[in-house]
């Protein structure tokens, strides 16, 4: 295969990946490593450079809509913003020395687990929490609009919040994903701050989450321009036209085939993975 | 106060988001025409990403990326694109720390501090 066809064979693959994650809301990136890595056969340092990217590019893009909205609260997203950098730098330290069979191996896992959590029905928000100490002195408590006006909540957990936040971070280092399963896991059950909130901050913070591990990955040469560049654009116009068409789409069958993607995907690292093949 | 608060933080929210959706916007552009130069040159060239090689050490710094790229080598040039997509949200860190200044509140401004010190050590301190 030539560069012109591998680029446009990477581009297109890219698109789908980045249509499907925004339509399904469980984001592209987490199939791009598979896809490049078990079809167009690239190394998986390569592929990992090049999904953090384009994550970076979603996020950002997708943020620049969800801020105007006023669901996300940006203490939050800044407070927990210092555990997902921080384990972003570890997780990016960790990929050069480990072997990449054993990211692959992590990354089976993850892909499974992802599937998993995103199925698990979230937890209601309960209204009227009492007000946690340490969160009102980190002024986290906040509001947002509902259909009766602003309602207030008040944030719980902290310091578990923050904990799964750094795993969180490390894994987006390690394996080149925005890990928004893990996020919203750590602000919808532990932290307790409504769906709304989690949901937009989360994403919010991928970006900064990833940018946090890029700068490594670029120091060492893991990220090449020739697989980014399709990567990037793919995964960036797929996600445009999949948030344009996401208000008329039937999502829950979709949903569902794609999280059976994700796990087949998933056994399929993790065989690659201990095998020793990737 | 609080409703000068509440209209403070939701200006800051909508320059931030022109300002992620302008970065992207750029990068995208930028990676598009590194794309056309690197394709017309190297379209044709078998690709090879099955071997982990790492990238030429011009194509891994700051400065190295800009030299590929004021010569218009395609490749730099991608790579010039990547490098404003990693400083957008490096760039909105930056903008905030003055957004909580405004609103005095310190705490807040030390935290984003120390995300912006994390994020630099990760571009320019992680050469080693």
């Amino acid at each position: 295969m030539n560069i012109l066809e591998f680029t446009a064979l990477v581009f297109l693959g890219s698109m789908i990946a980045g249509l499907l994650g925004a339509l399904t809301g469980l984001g592209g990136g987490v199939v791009l490593v598979p896809l490049l890595t078990l079809f167009f056969k690239v190394d998986i340092r390569y592929a990992i450079g090049a999904s953090l990217v384009s994550v970076i590019a979603t996020s950002s893009g997708a943020a620049a809509a969800y801020v105007k909205e006023g669901f996300s609260n940006i203490r939050i997203g800044m407070f927990l913003e210092i555990a997902t950098t921080l384990g972003a730098l570890l997780g990016a330290f960790l990929a050069v020395w480990v072997s990449t069979s054993v990211i692959a191996t992590v990354f089976g896992v993850v892909l499974i687990l992802s599937a998993y959590l995103s199925r698990k029905p979230r937890p209601l928000a309960e209204r009227d929490l009492p007000p946690d100490p340490l969160a009102t002195r980190l002024r986290l408590n906040g509001r947002f609009p509902d259909l009766q006006g602003m309602r207030s909540y008040n944030v719980q957990r902290v310091p578990a919040g923050f904990s799964i936040m750094f795993g969180a971070g490390a894994l987006s280092g390690l394996l080149g994903i925005g890990s928004g399963a893990l996020k919203v896991l750590a602000m919808d059950q532990a932290m307790r701050i409504p769906f709304k909130v989690s949901t937009t901050t989360s994403n919010f913070m991928i970006g900064v989450t990833a940018a946090a591990s890029a700068g490594v990955y670029l120091n060492r040469g893991y990220i090449d321009p020739g697989l980014s560049m399709p990567v990037m654009l793919g995964v960036l116009a797929g996600s445009l036209v999949g948030t344009r068409i996401l208000v008329k789409a039937e999502t829950k069958w979709l949903r569902i085939i794609f999280s059976a993607v994700i796990v087949l995907l998933g056994i399929e690292m993790l065989y690659k993975g201990l095998t020793g093949r990737l | 106060m609080m409703v000068k608060r509440a209209w403070t933080d939701q200006r800051i929210e909508d320059i931030l988001g022109n300002m992620l959706r302008a970065g992207v916007g750029l990068s995208a552009f930028v990676v598009f025409c590194g794309a056309i130069v690197y394709l017309t040159h190297h379209g044709r060239t078998p690709e090879d990403y099955r071997v982990f090689q790492g990238e030429p050490s011009d194509l891994r710094s700051v400065p190295g990326i800009l030299r590929e790229a004021l010569h218009l080598n395609g490749r730099g040039i991608i790579q010039l694109g990547l490098l404003f997509l990693i400083a957008t949200p490096v760039a909105r860190v930056i903008f905030s720390i003055f957004g909580f200044a405004e609103e005095h509140d310190r705490m807040y401004v030390v935290f984003t501090v120390i995300v912006l010190a994390i994020l630099l050590f990760s571009l320019v301190g992680s050469q080693m």
